[in-house]
């Protein structure tokens, strides 16, 4: 019965890469940047969601939601100031600014809250439930409920709205999108805001469940998030949802039953076996090169 | 012979200079073990830029695990001191060895890739690199290995960059360092030229762990204690950003990078609260301002007949705009 506590464990902590590895999909289908900064937008979307909590005393729900709507912003604002600007130019150089703006990021917090983790407080009372041979307790149940919900929610906008339309139009091709009268700039935007409200939801999810925050918590959680990506194919988010999963539930097992100092090398083996094997990922789609 | 012999002291003869004028401040006490420990920084971030740059700049392949090779180098040299007490240049050598080595292991399966997916590979490989590290308990764990002598200095941090920079400098202007460019400037044509691609690309990414791991030993050497935490992702992107910052395909830039980049956050230290904020902050700033780095792909003894061939070629081209206007 550990294996069914085990999976449990590993689909809540799969729920949450998944929130972040759809923000780092969409924006790599779109732009072809490796957004660095997404991980620590998880962080500030932690960040958020602990002085909403704190200083508003608001609920679960309006502290998540406003911290999503804060996260949206500024991955607007950072899309708008950083990346834009350098539409056009090398990936490098792209990958570069984007590293340096994880780094602004992690030391601007670090800077305003100190390097010391802060307890995040109790948004959920905490219930256990017994089913059977496992228990699950209720953040993990809201983990899978929130996430569930946006992916839902995603899944409205990008296939049946308009802006959802042309999302999929850029990403498809993004000069024949701007040709066919598609507002490239506004669709980027769009992204990016969607992008970043997940991964603030996954940081207010995780900084629930564990429930200590810090500037520098993005890094690891961002960096196997993007694996998962990867894993699903990049650019596809049906991939992006089945690689967090997975690369949650490979991490648990691992944990659970081989080491645990080792979880953190399983997430980039599977990377490196995927890539190597087959590396447009699950989902993703073979693209021929063109001469 | 004659010309070959001048050149080579023109070369020689600034090095030289620039070594004694340093030597003799560290000498005489005038640069304190602070100043000292910055300078051989520098030169050791220097030896990783510029190999770094063999495999970004010249090749064209966005490789991001600079780190861990470091880290292998830096442990094996180590390893080689405290087991076999074996003399410190051949501890050196050899651990440059096993860093190529893994440089080859790892990269004969990674260059088949491309491009970002090239990219977080090698970050991966780096990563798992560290991971193992902290596994292993006879190189001391995430405890960190300690009670390394110290055997680098100053003359022998320096030498060792300038041999290098000139090793990379001379392979660069030989037909294996054309044929690494061509690999850069379009693969395709590159192969269809009868260029191994594959060759040159492994090769680059060999003698570049090489140099990594020479830098990991002597830095092993002059802290005497290495910490896995220390080789992560975050020191690869920092070599990457030597690179970068000195214009891909630029010795000297990355040179010169690798020596602002170090000097900057210690200079920043009096604001220390401030200083990775300004750091990450003017990074971002100089890739907006000037993507293509300090230097481009230009070096630094170059810079006047680079200008000269460019003014050259913008009046052909304005020519040719009159032409077609008339």
């Amino acid at each position: 019965m550990d294996f069914a506590q085990q999976l449990v464990n590993g689909l809540a902590l799969g729920s949450v890469y998944a929130l972040i590895a759809i923000g780092y999909t969409m924006v790599y289908g779109i732009i072809k940047l490796i957004n660095f900064a997404h991980g620590d937008i998880y962080m500030v979307g932690a960040f958020f969601g602990y002085l909403v909590a704190l200083y508003l005393k608001l609920s679960f729900v309006p502290s998540l939601l406003i911290s999503m709507l804060g996260c949206a912003v500024l991955g607007v604002l950072i899309e708008k100031v950083a990346y834009k600007p350098l539409r056009g130019s090398s990936k490098i150089t792209l990958f570069i600014t984007a590293i340096g703006m994880s780094l602004l990021l992690e030391n601007a917090f670090r800077l305003i809250f100190g390097p010391n983790p802060k307890p995040f407080p109790e948004l959920l009372k905490v219930k256990i439930y017994k089913l059977g041979g496992f228990q699950i307790n209720s953040l993990q149940i809201s983990m899978l409920l929130v996430s569930i919900i946006l992916v839902i929610l995603l899944q409205y906008i990008v296939y049946r709205t308009k802006s959802g339309k042309a999302m999929r139009a850029a990403s498809f091709d993004i000069d024949a999108a701007q040709l066919m009268g598609i507002n490239v700039n506004n669709t980027i935007s769009m992204t990016f805001a969607i992008g970043s409200a997940l991964a603030g939801a996954a940081g207010v999810l995780v900084g629930m469940a564990y429930p200590r925050i810090d500037p520098y918590m993005g890094i690891m959680p961002g960096l196997k998030a993007f694996v998962a990506a990867v894993l699903g194919g990049i650019g596809a988010i049906p991939g992006a949802m089945i690689g967090g999963i997975l690369l949650g539930v490979a991490e648990t097992f691992t944990k659970a039953f081989i080491s645990t100092k080792l979880s953190d090398a399983i997430a980039f083996a599977i990377l490196i076996i995927v890539l190597l094997v087959r590396p447009a990922g699950l989902m993703g789609k073979k693209v021929n090169e063109k001469v | 012979m004659n010309k070959k012999f001048k050149s080579a002291f023109l070369i020689l003869i600034p090095i030289l200079l620039v070594f004694a004028v340093l030597q003799s401040l560290i000498s005489f006490e005038i640069l304190n073990n602070y100043y000292t420990q910055i300078l051989i920084v520098i030169c050791i971030n220097i030896i990783l830029a510029v190999g770094l740059n063999m495999i970004i700049g010249f090749t064209g392949q966005l490789a991001l695990g600079h780190a861990g090779f470091m880290s292998v180098g830096g442990y094996a040299a180590a390893i080689l001191t405290l087991k076999l007490h074996l003399p410190f240049p051949i501890v050196l050598l050899a651990g440059g060895l096993v860093a190529a080595l893994f440089g080859l292991i790892i990269g004969i399966p990674t260059l088949r890739l491309k491009g970002d997916y090239l990219a977080i590979s090698t970050l991966g490989f780096g990563e798992i690199i560290r991971v193992l590290i902290i596994n292993i308990d006879s190189l001391g764990g995430a405890r960190g290995l300690a009670g390394i002598p110290k055997e680098t200095n100053f003359a022998i941090v320096f030498f060792i960059t300038v041999g290098i920079i000139l090793i990379i400098r001379n392979l660069m202007t030989s037909s294996h360092g054309r044929a690494m460019l061509s690999v850069r400037e379009d693969e395709i044509a590159a192969e269809a030229m009868g260029i191994n691609t594959t060759k040159y690309k492994i090769m680059a990414f060999v003698m570049a762990a090489f140099f990594a791991g020479i830098a990991g030993g002597l830095y092993a050497h002059y802290f005497m204690f290495l910490d896995p935490k220390s080789f992560d992702f975050l020191k690869s992107t920092e070599i990457l950003t030597f690179v970068v910052l000195g214009g891909m395909g630029s010795i000297s830039g990355s040179a010169l990078a690798a020596t602002v980049l170090t000097i900057l956050p210690e200079a920043l230290r009096p604001i220390a609260e401030y200083r990775m904020v300004i750091y990450s902050a003017s990074l971002i700033l100089l890739m907006i301002f000037r993507p293509q780095g300090l230097l481009g792909t230009k070096e630094l003894s170059s810079l006047k007949i680079f200008n000269f061939r460019k003014n050259n070629l913008m009046k052909v081209k304005k020519g040719g705009t009159k032409d077609v206007a008339a």
